[in-house]
């Protein structure tokens, strides 16, 4: 399953330019179709105003150049200028503080059948799966989401302050150091789409995002399961240069002795839409890259250059990390 | 004693209705923070606090609704029009009414705009 979808991936890739190229405006979750109404309506009221303000303007100065009464032009000033602007701002404040409750569903007591935990840091995502009466998985980079259920998300950080938005899922939310934000998704169309860091973050504040991947929740549920036991391909021979040039100090790759966690989890690398953190098209060539020139792909990244490292190596390597799916 | 207090010229007055806005404001924010932050303190429902807020509600409502119409009052009821700009006595005196006035009816909103939150929302998140 797993090849076949990133074959379907690579597709919906090939179609939409950059994964999730998508916006605001082409909503495949409930919150961003509520934004989307949000923003439509707000949109045509500004529009009818001012319509209807240039239209009065027009009016005054082409046709209708008689002076007002002063009692007639104080009664326009107060029902135009006064009455009118603060019942209609009173009611759209109205209309989007009624939209809110819908926005904070894990606010009442029912808990989402999934809780996904992410943690922004300088400038990766670190991703930990947490579904109800299984133990948790560990990611990062990517967020995968079945379609028509609610997903709770924890949103943290272990540095600065990141943020933490999916344009054609939901609004946005802060991750700010010491707290837990809480956001609530629910996805209505599969599909990729890219989240990108909102908030910046430092020197590579573009370069830090993610993909999500929103799937049909019985693919979702196959694909947690095998994202929950090592990698077919972790018993394969590059894992040995990989723990061999001290790779495992840093990152985990479930199966092997790589138990570090000071970069992102590598366990499944093969199977995500992206690397680099949603900058770099998964090829056993951008692995290979990023290996070698890590400062040079992204500056600021705490990944040291491995360029001193015979070549063949790095692309041993760089295989055998394409091979984990 | 007298119910409605009697006309003084203090420029003070101007600005009773923004100080209650400011108080209202105070009120319902910092109440609601201490109340999600520590539940335990004040041992009371989310319902207690929306209904502390509709309370403050009303009472800053009324001052502001009492200031301006001491104001309408200071103006003349609005016998005279602005602007009000004549170097006399009489019409810096319309002027301050006319000014509270507008100043209220913006205070007035600015009141029902910090409580309409909390018609919506029935709890907090921690």
């Amino acid at each position: 399953m797993g090849q076949h979808f990133s074959l379907s991936a690579a597709s919906l890739l090939l179609a939409s330019g950059y994964p999730g190229a998508r916006s605001v405006l082409e909503p495949a979750g409930e919150e961003a179709q509520q934004i989307a109404v949000l923003f439509w309506v707000m949109l045509s009221g500004g529009a009818v105003i001012w319509l209807g303000v240039v239209g009065l303007l027009l009016h005054s100065a082409l046709f209708n150049r008689r002076r007002l009464a002063e009692k007639s032009a104080s009664s326009i000033i107060l029902w135009g200028g006064v009455v009118f602007p603060s019942v209609t701002l009173c009611a759209l404040l109205a209309y989007a503080l009624w939209l809110m409750p819908g926005l904070r569903p894990f606010a009442q007591a029912s808990s989402a059948a999934l809780r996904i935990e992410v943690t922004g840091r300088q400038f990766w995502w670190e991703v930990v799966y947490r579904p109800s009466q299984r133990p948790p998985v560990a990611s990062a980079n990517e967020i995968r989401l079945p379609v028509g259920e609610r997903v709770e998300l924890s949103l943290k950080s272990a540095d600065v302050i990141h943020s933490f938005w999916i344009p054609p899922l939901g609004g946005k939310m802060d991750m700010i150091p010491g707290r837990t934000n809480r956001l609530s998704l629910m996805a209505t169309k599969p599909g990729i789409f890219r989240g990108p860091c909102t908030e910046y973050c430092g020197t590579s504040h573009a370069l830090m995002a993610f993909s999500a991947v929103a799937m049909e929740p019985e693919a979702f549920r196959s694909w947690l399961a095998a994202q929950a036991i090592p990698a077919e391909g972790a018993g394969a021979s590059g894992g040995a240069l990989f723990l061999r040039h001290g790779c495992g100090s840093c990152h985990f790759v479930a199966g092997t002795d790589a138990r570090g966690l000071i970069g992102p989890d590598l366990s499944h690398l093969g199977s995500r839409v992206t690397v680099g953190a949603g900058i770099l098209p998964n090829t056993e060539d951008a692995v290979a890259r990023f290996i070698a020139r890590p400062d040079l792909i992204k500056p600021g990244s705490r990944m040291p250059a491995f360029d001193m490292l015979p070549p063949d190596d790095i692309r041993a390597i760089a295989a055998w990390l394409r091979g984990l799916q | 004693m007298r119910l409605i207090p009697k006309e003084i010229e203090t420029l003070w007055t101007l600005f009773t209705a923004p100080v209650v806005w400011v108080a209202h404001f105070l009120v319902c924010y910092i109440g609601a923070a201490i109340y999600c932050a520590k539940p335990e303190l004040v041992g009371l429902s989310f319902s207690a606090v929306r209904a502390g807020i509709a309370a403050a509600t009303v009472i800053a409502l009324s001052l502001i609704a009492l200031s301006a119409w001491l104001a309408w009052r200071q103006w003349g009821f609005g016998t005279d029009d602005p602007p009000h700009d004549d170097p006399t006595r009489r019409d810096r005196t319309l002027f301050q009414g006319f000014a509270t006035l507008l100043l209220s009816g913006l205070s007035f909103i600015a009141v029902i705009f910090t409580a309409m939150p909390a018609l919506f929302l029935t709890e907090c998140i921690r």
